[in-house]
């Protein structure tokens, strides 16, 4: 079945209503999660979304309305209804807008999916999880989690300058974790990140992160971590790990290059950027280890697709290349607001949340090194990974993220466990810092990038490795 | 239309799985959401959409399921396919017995029937009164109707209003900030909060960047909220709570005899009056006078606990039962009275980004935002840059650490429709600021 016809009518009343450019998106999602705790199933829900969103744009106005109901009726209405919306917009009107323009598609496309994982039984799937906690509450846990979650969507784009594109992306994920509580302090570990994994896979996905394998680790180092050192203060090199840095390429790069935050659209909300257009193509962002792409056509990655939500086909570019900043997250109304030619990073969260400027995979390109080397040629530093807490100013200069688990590294080898692991830094400084990169990239999935009003949550990928920079400020603490 | 649905769906519900323990949750939200940045429009958005939820707990074995759509049939097939195959859940608190709602929320109806057009024109407002700054932000409505039904009878139905406004202003970098949240449309002034925005901003010129270190502070109710909001998630919420992650020992004086907290859905700033288990809300003491009162709790966490639910249940929300609605009640004094009683110390606007370091002992790391001020000898004399701190939020508040709170209470939107915190302004004895803007 599809929803071509539903778009299509949503399009057509919002051109009649008065609009210059319109377009619908009919979306159907099925979402699936299940969460134990402690030998139990604590949660198991399963939603299911669908409906029309229509953006109309009248004069230099947008409007943006959704249903939920999916007939012909309700499509005139609601293309009708966004090109009202939109010349209310045009009573507090800002400069002329337009859209760069796009490749006319009519496509399909779907991602790849070995193993159908909302077709997987729910028992099997409860019992995977339920092990995993058992596990490891008999290594130690005191609170023991494990969860999955799975997205199958469907989507049919229309648009008024001739898109037509339907697409199928299934996504899924899983993760563990185990937490212990001492004295005034808890501590925590997860695997293989503090949400789990992800991607835009099936479930063979989930078989290949071995949960059960990695559980009883978790427990034995969450408990571990509450009689261990305080991560020391002051300044040393840093290794990271891939999870680590995944997190760090997200905050610190990757919104960062959003280019409706360079250009104040996000100012009141998420902040703006540190980032002038006017440096773009000469601005040095880091050390000339650090090659960052934007790439939404990575297999299996979760910020992977065959068109945005504007049609764009995915294409890759480079937003930093040897340390040089040179491209940016876009969509076709910011690139023209910008004097830029490409756009590409447009989605929404659902066919009721208006598309905009959205990370895809954003992330390393591997490195020379092999973090066992970088730890090798390491005299003196702190080893840390696995996210924990994380916190950045509104231009995403100032961070300070904090770690679950961390190592000394004296004499090129690990040594003791440390707790509350943290470090800080400015952007720029620290990645004009890195001066090793591995070459073991892993794509990570965070499925829980948060954006926009009304809120939006966004699935994004990562691919990122192991690195070590120079002379970073660690062990701040309360 | 939707009670209706509502019973259809129940009625299905148990032709398809007799004998089972069934409950039925429909919600329609229209919300609107006018949004600015630069000093114009850039994205105007409006949504009328239906969710009706069903959770199912049959022979040991429980799930939920929802949808967006209106096939009753279809939905509880999909709950009556999952069933055999969901495992088993031993933890099950059983639906709520039949009771009453204690008190409605708020229904306005200037604010149900607002069109773009008068969302528009408060947007303008805002910008005009900014005198020529650019300005961004938003400006919102909301109306929430729900329906409730369940196997063993209860039945509920409420409505509630919403409506914010969150702008800044914006001159040479620097961003000063008003906000606020009603559920009467009547009360958003876009000219009052756009010139507050102005004025505060204009106040930033020149800063300055002082060492890290420990300071006296005054928070204005921007950052308060923040300091109840992390309360609500790290330290009230029922789940943290029965997991011992949370702070929280009812009984006991774990803060400032000047602290009293309590979360309320059926106040001005509006709220819903029941939760996604049929479970009535109404105002509840979280803190009294310095003592811990009690967290908030769904019939799950509740029954861990052995007490009552508290009517905070959200379905598919893994973060746990938590105060939708917070207060911070007003003390006796005002910012102008706590400045003067100021030696050295910072004035601080707005916190940003906050993330919790370790839930047990809430300390936090997060920036300021929006504006802080240098006090010495009781009075501002510049302003400063942004610093990053990492601070026990406990600890901030323990007995002694308190050393004002403001007598307004000024209502603080949340980035969820329904959702608030109501804050004076805050003056507590030390706060633990470990960098400044340059790192």
């Amino acid at each position: 079945m599809t929803f071509f016809g539903t778009a299509e009518a949503a399009v057509s009343a919002a051109l009649d209503a008065g609009a210059r450019y319109a377009d619908a998106r009919v979306m159907h999602r099925r979402y699936e999660s299940m969460t134990a705790r402690n030998g139990e199933v604590d949660e198991l829900t399963s939603d299911e979304s669908a409906g029309l969103g229509v953006r109309a744009l009248v004069g230099s106005s947008w409007g943006f309305f959704a249903v939920p109901d999916m007939s012909d009726q309700a499509a005139r209405h609601a293309g009708r209804r966004a090109a009202e919306i939109a010349k209310a917009s045009a009573s507090v009107a800002g400069p002329a807008l337009d859209l760069i323009k796009s490749q006319v598609s009519t496509a399909s496309w779907a991602s790849d999916c070995e193993i159908d994982p909302i077709g997987v039984a729910l028992a099997d799937k409860g019992d995977l999880l339920v092990a995993t906690t058992r596990l490891m509450q008999e290594h130690g846990a005191d609170l023991a989690e494990s969860l999955y979650q799975i997205w199958d969507t469907e989507k049919w784009f229309v648009s008024s300058e001739g898109h037509r594109i339907d697409q199928r992306i299934r996504e899924c994920g899983a993760g563990i974790q185990a937490t212990t509580i001492g004295d005034g302090q808890t501590q925590r570990r997860s695997y293989p990140a503090g949400r789990g994994q992800y991607g835009t896979r099936g479930w063979e996905l989930v078989h290949s992160l071995d949960l059960l394998g990695h559980a009883p680790r978790v427990a034995e180092e969450a408990r571990a971590l509450l009689t261990a050192p305080l991560c020391p203060a002051g300044e040393t090199n840093l290794i990271l790990g891939g999870e680590q840095m995944c997190l760090q390429i997200h905050e610190s790069v990757g919104h960062a290059i959003e280019l409706d935050r360079i250009l104040g659209w996000e100012a009141a909300f998420a902040g703006t950027s540190w980032l002038d257009l006017a440096q773009l193509g000469s601005l040095k962002y880091g050390s000339e280890l650090m090659n960052i792409t934007i790439d939404p056509s990575i297999p299996g990655a979760l910020g992977s697709f065959g068109f945005d939500d504007e049609g764009t086909p995915a294409e890759k570019r480079y937003a930093v290349r040897n340390g040089t900043w040179v491209g940016v997250l876009a969509g076709r109304d910011s690139a023209a607001a910008a004097g830029l030619d490409y756009g590409g990073s447009v989605r929404a969260d659902g066919f009721a949340r208006l598309p905009m400027v959205r990370m895809t995979n954003v992330g390393l390109e591997p490195g020379p090194h092999t973090l066992d080397e970088i730890i090798a040629s390491t005299d003196d530093g702190v080893f840390m990974e696995n996210n924990r807490s994380w916190s950045i100013d509104d231009k995403r200069l100032n961070f300070q993220f904090g770690c679950e688990i961390g190592y000394e590294v004296k004499n090129g080898k690990l040594g003791r466990m440390l707790r509350n692991p943290t470090y800080t830094g400015i952007g720029p400084r620290f990645w004009s810092s890195m001066d090793m990169l591995s070459s073991e990239i892993v794509a990570w999935g965070t499925p829980n990038c948060g954006k926009g009003q009304p809120s939006q949550t966004g699935h994004t990928g990562h691919p990122a490795a192991p690195a070590r920079f120079r002379n970073v400020r660690v062990g701040v603490r309360s | 239309m939707t009670s209706e649905l509502t019973a259809q769906v129940l009625d299905a519900a148990i032709k398809a799985m007799p004998g089972a323990q069934i409950e039925v949750k429909v919600d329609r939200i229209q919300s609107a959401l006018t949004r600015f940045a630069n000093s114009f429009i850039h994205q105007n958005v409006d949504e009328d959409t239906i969710r009706v939820g069903l959770r199912v707990h049959h022979e040991g074995r429980t799930v939920s399921v929802s949808t967006t759509q209106t096939d009753a049939e279809a939905l509880a097939q999909r709950a009556g396919a999952m069933l055999p195959l969901a495992p088993l859940d031993p933890g099950w608190p059983g639906i709520t017995a039949p009771t009453s709602l204690h008190e409605q929320s708020i229904v306005d109806e200037d604010t149900r029937d607002c069109t773009p057009a008068d969302r528009a024109a408060l947007v303008q407002d805002f910008v005009q009164a900014a005198g020529g700054l650019v300005t961004a932000g938003y400006c919102r409505t909301a109306t929430w109707s729900g329906f409730y039904l369940n196997s063993a009878g209860q039945q509920l139905t409420a409505a509630a209003t919403d409506s914010a406004m969150d702008g800044i202003a914006r001159l040479d970098g620097a961003d000063g900030v008003a906000r606020y949240a009603s559920a009467r449309l009547s009360d958003l002034e876009g000219a009052a909060l756009g010139e507050q925005a102005a004025n505060s901003v204009r106040a930033q010129g020149d800063p300055v960047e002082l060492p890290p270190g420990r300071y006296e502070v005054i928070l204005q109710p921007a950052a308060v909220a923040d300091i109840l909001n992390n309360f609500a998630l790290f330290g009230f919420n029922g789940k943290v709570f029965t997991e011992g992650r949370s702070f929280a020992e009812p009984g006991s004086a774990q803060l400032d005899p000047a602290v009293t907290i309590y979360d309320d859905p059926t106040g001005p700033a509006g709220g819903v009056s029941f939760d996604a288990e049929g479970t009535p809300r109404g105002r509840m003491t979280l803190v009294d006078g310095g003592v811990t009162a009690g967290v908030t709790h769904d019939r799950r966490t509740a029954a861990k606990a052995g007490v009552a639910s508290t009517g905070h249940c959200i379905i598919e929300d893994s973060w746990g039962p938590m105060p939708r609605n917070p207060v911070l009640a007003p003390g006796d004094t005002n910012l102008a009275e706590m400045i003067a009683r100021v030696e050295r110390g910072i004035l601080v606007a707005d916190f940003w980004y906050t993330r919790v370091l370790d839930p047990r002992t809430m300390a936090l790391t997060g920036l300021t935002r929006n504006g802080a001020w240098l006090i010495e000898a009781g009075e501002i004399v510049r302003p400063v840059r942004n610093f990053r701190f990492t601070q026990s939020y406990v600890q901030a508040l323990e007995p002694g650490n308190v050393l004002g709170i403001g007598s307004e209470s000024i209502a603080q939107p949340n980035r969820y429709e329904f959702v608030n915190t109501s804050a004076p302004v805050l003056h507590l004895r030390s706060w633990n600021f470990t960098g400044g803007a340059s790192g």
